[in-house]
């Protein structure tokens, strides 16, 4: 009850600031908004079931690719375009898994960052249908949802916030569900739950195919929303960034994901007005990020809500 | 009586080291049977085979006069054989009811609660279910292994010394317990304290050296001369 409650009243919440504040930071909570939902698919992977992946990119790569391309080329509109952008995530995970979860540890890290860096290489070198470096803007007429025009503010808010508030209310089902239970299971340990009968192919499989599919909706939604799709997706940032909101925001934890993503957009803004009062910090964002990681690390390694969960609020999800 | 596990000829050696050398075991339906042996004579491993976390390098496992042996551990539990650690195996960070509740899910989720709830019971435990694992004594975690071990409703339980660091009170107790599964539940039992093995098993098998030395009740055990000079000391 209290949990539905304070998921619930999160959501009222954010839709109350999308409504209220000016176009612009208004838009960038929209970009956090979705950005959260790959953070809360690779939670589930790496939070929930333990799978530290490096290779995350490639599952939102294939989301923003699979709608950008079929709108692009084919003229769908944003509603298939986002079910095939989700489609795709969740396939190139199970594709990807079925080779990768035959490793564990750091093997599982290295073949999985492998497979993104291919899936990088590949966007360059189908550079003429994917625009390569440059990317390409999507046409205007596929960017419509149910008559609404995405490209203007309200819809492409109220799509932000939709998404989002699907993704947070499902992946609350699952970790509670006992399928959440055999996901925890893998992280805590994985020999018991095996003498356990259960197979930990399986649930680790299943597991990463979730997470697919919540990059794939995530990376679909980004291209649709703001028109645009290039490689910059396929790079390493874009698997290491959903793994520093999750260590932040608290991993394991359902808000967690969307906490930490907050705060790291909070923080750069920080960092970068900062930087425009006292010049000697020019260039230097990144230096106090990474300061300010390493500080949580050593005093809240297990993240905000982590944290939290550890001193007392023990109901957190 | 049937026999519920049967090997033949199970070997695995590591290296030079012959862990398990040519094992014929039989394991009636209905019994409690207790392995013993001095340290290191291939006890842990070889039920370590029988429950599939490891393979061995020849010889055949037979599970009801079928052949498991290179089955893979989640089915054989499925098939009803459950394993309890020797060194407790539990999920540290999960509550006591989650801990159970894992074992009782991978049969299905009809009836988790209820279910969870009579396993804990019946080890004691159902005052904990909200604690994390990692919070409970000693002797605790150990009924707690033995209850995500009886919440699969094995048809075989095996139990690798299962009253290691246990009080003499919660010993008596332990014993009860495995009394009271027979014969619905068989029970394979590596046990170090001799009276609980002569208390309650009621076949006794004497591995030395990765090989059966004998096998019988436990006054044949106890009257048994090459046993007397392997293990008993006299």
């Amino acid at each position: 009850m209290k949990v539905w409650a304070l998921h619930l009243a999160l959501i009222l919440l954010l839709g109350v600031a999308l409504a209220v504040l000016p176009p612009y930071p208004a838009t960038t909570l929209a970009r956090i908004l979705v950005l959260a939902v790959f953070a809360m698919g690779y939670n589930l992977a790496f939070g929930y079931t333990g799978l530290l992946s490096l290779g995350h990119a490639l599952f939102l790569t294939s989301g923003v690719f699979a709608a950008g391309l079929s709108a692009q080329f084919w003229g769908l509109t944003a509603g298939p375009a986002l079910l095939l952008g989700i489609l795709a995530g969740g396939g190139v995970a199970a594709a990807v898994g079925l080779l990768a979860l035959r490793t564990a540890g750091v093997s599982f890290m290295i073949v999985t960052l492998m497979f993104a860096q291919a899936g990088y290489l590949a966007v360059l070198y189908f550079g003429t249908v994917t625009g390569g470096d440059e990317g390409f803007n999507l046409p205007a007429a596929s960017r419509t949802l149910l008559g609404f025009d995405l490209s203007t503010d309200t819809p492409r808010f109220v799509a932000a916030l939709a998404l989002f508030a699907i993704s947070l209310l499902l992946s609350l089902v699952l970790v509670r569900s006992s399928f959440g239970r055999s996901m925890v299971a893998m992280r805590e340990n994985e020999e018991r739950s095996r003498m356990l009968g259960i197979n930990p192919f399986t649930v680790k499989l299943a597991a990463l195919v979730l997470s697919g599919l919540y990059a794939g909706a995530a990376g679909a939604a980004y291209a649709l929303l703001f028109g645009y799709a290039g490689a910059n997706f396929a790079t390493i940032q874009y698997s290491i960034l959903p793994m520093l909101y999750v260590l932040l925001g608290g991993a394991g934890t359902t808000i967690g994901p969307f906490l930490g993503a907050l705060l790291m957009f909070g923080l750069i803004e920080v960092t970068s007005r900062l930087a425009r009062l006292w010049p000697v910090l020019e260039g230097m964002d990144y230096f106090l990020i990474g300061t300010a990681l390493v500080v949580l690390v050593l005093f809240a390694p297990r993240g905000i809500l982590g944290t939290l969960r550890e001193r007392g609020l023990k109901w957190l999800p | 009586m049937a026999a519920l596990i049967e090997t033949r000829d199970l070997t695995l050696h590591f290296g030079g080291l012959r862990a398990v050398d040519g094992v014929d075991f039989t394991l009636n339906a209905g019994e409690v049977h207790a392995l013993i042996g001095p340290n290191g004579a291939g006890k842990t491993t070889f039920v370590s085979l029988l429950s599939g976390r490891r393979l061995p390098q020849s010889g055949v496992i037979l599970l009801d006069g079928e052949d498991i042996t290179r089955l893979p551990a989640h089915q054989r539990v499925r098939k009803g054989i459950a394993y309890t650690f020797q060194i407790t195996s539990i999920f540290p960070r999960l509550t006591v009811f989650d801990n159970v509740a894992l074992a009782i899910q991978s049969r299905g989720t009809k009836g988790l609660v209820p279910q969870t709830r009579a396993a804990l019971d019946r080890v004691g435990l159902a005052e904990f279910e909200e604690q994390e694992a990692q919070t409970l004594s000693y002797g605790h975690q150990r009924l707690l292994e033995l209850a995500m071990g009886l919440a699969l409703h094995p048809r075989l339980l095996i139990l690798d010394e299962p009253t290691q660091g246990l009080a003499a009170s919660e010993i008596e107790g332990f014993k009860a317990l495995v009394q009271s599964l027979v014969p619905d539940t068989t029970v394979l039992l590596i046990e170090h304290n001799m009276e609980v093995v002569m208390d309650i098993a009621t076949r006794i098998t004497v591995l030395n050296f990765g090989q059966v030395l004998a096998s019988g009740t436990p006054e044949a055990i106890r009257a048994n001369p090459a046993v007397q000079e392997a293990y008993l000391g006299a």
